[in-house]
């Protein structure tokens, strides 16, 4: 996890630039770049999108043409258009269905996004409104911690949730993924919370508010933005997550990951349902991309990448 | 600018409340004394074996129907059951910690206990301790049950630098090389092309698509593309091949053989990164001061020109970030080896091979490893604050 926020978050006092940007855009579509720019252009879109195309179209093949001939044969050959294979997927077709590994990432997935939220914004809080000794060296303790690669910790979690019975269970994933995702929320809230005028908090202390009161009532309205550019970051990241998955989950705790990642390796059974059910995996994450796209790209700009 | 900023924000609202602690004052030492308890306990808990029975739930021994489902859920109401048990749990927890921070008088001690106090213990456990832990660990030897014991010195280092990882410590230096370096070109020729053009939100969004799947599925994805040759006579089923076929070329097995293994997978990590390259670098080019350009256009700088002496220069601290960024994402990549790699040596690299150890029960093996990758990663992340910096500096 790096701690590298680009300097380029949008700043309030560029709107005038801004604005002239704008302008210079309009004027800019009008003279497109060369033809030969446009065309380096459409190759690397078509290299990046051909290789996602052609699993949607071995997805869509009947029984044998995933694995028997190339996907650019389309429904001729010998593979009819079917939808068999997600159902197949979806229902396990003798091992274990799929649906099964997608309720596991739901169950994984929300307390996982809702408890690292919810501590690190107390702790931001603390660390941006709450003068007390040794602040600055506490705040610096956590901002390294970003550093520390998960890869790090998990041998000792691993001791310690066994110690308490946890092991394989739903809690030992949840505990994991807080614990892991703490470093990067503190900080990106931290820094959403600083720029929160000191004025607006001194007229709510001066109503009589406490620390409580300016928390909920006066900073959780205006951090909305923040809270969800995070949550959709931390839900993306512990639902494509592998890594703990595979350390930590059990047989009945699986996340959709480790279920794909089962079926790759039994490819000679799997490979027929393997694209849809690689689809299916990726259903839900493309439709949070799609539809917070905005709210997404500006946690990735904020947070660059953990792990 | 102040988001690389790490020191505390402004400090405000000074607590009125401070003469009023006097008196009550031994609350928070009380308090802070437990959460110190606390954490200790946990530490100690690492320390032991990982046998025994657990202290909430001993899978051992048969439980009533409620207890499964908190602990060892196997039906589907049971999950559910117990991610709302959590999450309420969780609300009832803190709703009772905001609720006695909340009350008049209460001593600074114990309100900062109440923000403060879940993290601490989360991160000085969870983070501190266990990697205080595996460094200790990878000193160590292991025993039957796959738990630390006896010391071995640097045996557990030694075996990392041995002929049979030559390999692995070859792909690692290729993977945080190469990825950053293509996706990063990749990302940056793209957004240059795209930008300001007619369906430049369209184009992008293709691009990034493989940043929000998972790895997992994108190495399924890729797999199809890979697919070891067809028996002779019959037509290729993996892309690659065909295409080699069409050539005139012979098809290969390209992820079994090295070093072709590790460049198919360092592909399919730049196919994914470069997406994440793109919007930032994206980001970075409109954020070109217009006056800087303008100027540059009246000296008569165009096209590529312009590119490289007026554009490249001004993103430069974005392009550095961007570069380490991605570099320490490859240093940790596991999920493609894992996936596509086979589990073949050829393909190896750290992050995997970390987990190759950790799987086998070797926790002081797997120590080194992880060891080894924060290593490798503390320079890169020390050289990226630094460029932060003095990017603030110049703005």
């Amino acid at each position: 996890m790096t701690t590298t926020t680009p300097p380029l978050l949008v700043e309030p006092q560029q709107s005038p630039r801004k604005l002239k940007a704008q302008l210079r855009a309009q004027e800019a579509k009008t003279k497109l770049s060369s033809p030969w720019a446009s065309l380096i252009a459409v190759v690397i879109a078509v290299l990046w999108t051909i290789p996602t195309f052609g699993l949607l179209i071995n997805s869509t093949r009947a029984d044998p043409a995933p694995t028997t001939s190339g996907w650019w044969h389309f429904w001729g050959v010998d593979g009819s258009f079917t939808l068999s294979n997600y159902s197949n997927a979806w229902n396990g077709n003798g091992s274990t269905p799929l649906y099964e590994f997608i309720l596991n990432s739901v169950i994984i997935t929300l307390p996982a996004v809702i408890i690292p939220i919810t501590l690190a914004l107390l702790a931001a809080y603390a660390f941006a409104w709450i003068p007390f000794k040794g602040k600055n060296v506490l705040f610096v303790a956590v901002f390294a911690m970003q550093v520390v690669p998960i890869q790090v910790a998990l041998i000792p979690l691993l001791t310690l949730y066994s110690k308490f019975g946890l092991n394989q269970s739903f809690w030992s994933i949840w505990l994991s993924h807080t614990i892991f995702g703490l470093p990067l929320a503190i900080f990106l809230l931290h820094n959403f919370m600083k720029e929160i005028p000191g004025s607006l908090i001194e007229a709510a202390r001066v109503d009589g508010a406490g620390h409580v009161t300016i928390f909920v009532r006066v900073l959780m309205p205006l951090l909305v933005p923040a809270i969800v550019a995070f949550g959709i970051f931390q839900f993306l990241w512990v639902w494509n997550d592998l890594l703990v998955a595979l350390t930590f989950s059990g047989d009945n705790t699986s996340p959709i990951t480790k279920g794909i990642q089962g079926l790759t390796t039994q490819f000679s059974q799997a490979g027929n349902i393997l694209p849809a059910a690689a689809i299916l995996a990726t259903v839900v994450p493309l439709i949070v991309f799609l539809s917070l796209q905005r709210f997404f790209v500006r946690g990735l700009l904020a947070g660059s990448v953990k792990g | 600018m102040t988001h690389t900023d790490i020191r505390p924000g402004p400090a405000p609202v000074e607590s009125r409340r401070s003469n009023e602690d006097q008196g009550r004052g031994w609350i928070s030492y009380l308090v802070w004394f437990l959460i110190g308890v606390v954490i200790i306990a946990l530490i100690v808990m690492t320390l032991q074996s990982k046998g025994g029975s657990g202290l909430f739930y001993d899978n051992q021994k048969s439980h009533g129907w409620l207890v499964n489902a908190v602990f060892a859920p196997s039906s589907a109401g049971q999950k559910i059951l117990v991610m709302f048990l959590a999450i309420l749990l969780f609300v009832v927890v803190m709703g009772l910690i905001l609720w006695i921070i909340d009350r008049p008088r209460i001593p600074k001690g114990v309100l900062l206990a109440g923000f403060l106090g879940p993290v601490v213990v989360a991160l000085s456990v969870g983070l501190l301790w266990s990697g205080i832990r595996t460094i200790i660990a990878s000193f160590q030897g292991a025993n039957a049950a796959g738990d630390s014991a006896g010391w071995v010195g640097f045996d557990n280092y030694a075996r990392v630098f041995t002929k049979a990882n030559e390999h692995m410590l070859i792909n690692t230096v290729l993977w945080i090389f190469l990825v950053p370096i293509l996706a990063t070109a990749f990302g940056l020729v793209y957004a240059t092309l795209v930008d300001r053009t007619r369906g430049e939100a369209l184009a992008k969004a293709l691009i990034f698509l493989p940043t929000a799947i998972s790895m997992v599925a994108a190495s399924v994805i890729w797999k199809f593309v890979y697919l070891a040759p067809a028996p002779t006579g019959k037509e290729q089923v993996g892309l690659l091949n065909a295409l080699v076929d069409v050539v005139g070329m012979s098809p290969q097995n390209w992820i079994t053989k090295y070093p072709t293994g590790t460049f198919a997978l360092i592909v399919v990590m730049i196919w994914i990164q470069a997406g994440f390259a793109m919007t930032i670098l994206s980001a970075a080019i409109k954020a070109v001061p217009d006056d800087i350009v303008e100027a540059a256009k009246i000296d008569g700088a165009t096209g590529p020109r312009l590119f490289f002496s007026v554009t490249l220069p001004t993103i430069r601290p974005t392009l550095v970030v961007v570069l380490t960024t991605v570099a320490i994402a490859s240093l940790k990549t596991f999920d493609i080896v894992n996936v596509m790699g086979g589990n073949l040596p050829s393909n190896n690299i750290l992050a995997n091979a970390f987990y190759n150890q950790l799987a086998v029960q070797q926790p002081g093996r797997a120590g080194a490893f992880a060891v080894l990758i924060f290593i490798v990663v503390i320079p890169v992340i020390v050289f990226n604050v630094r460029q932060m910096r003095k990017a603030d500096e110049i703005r």
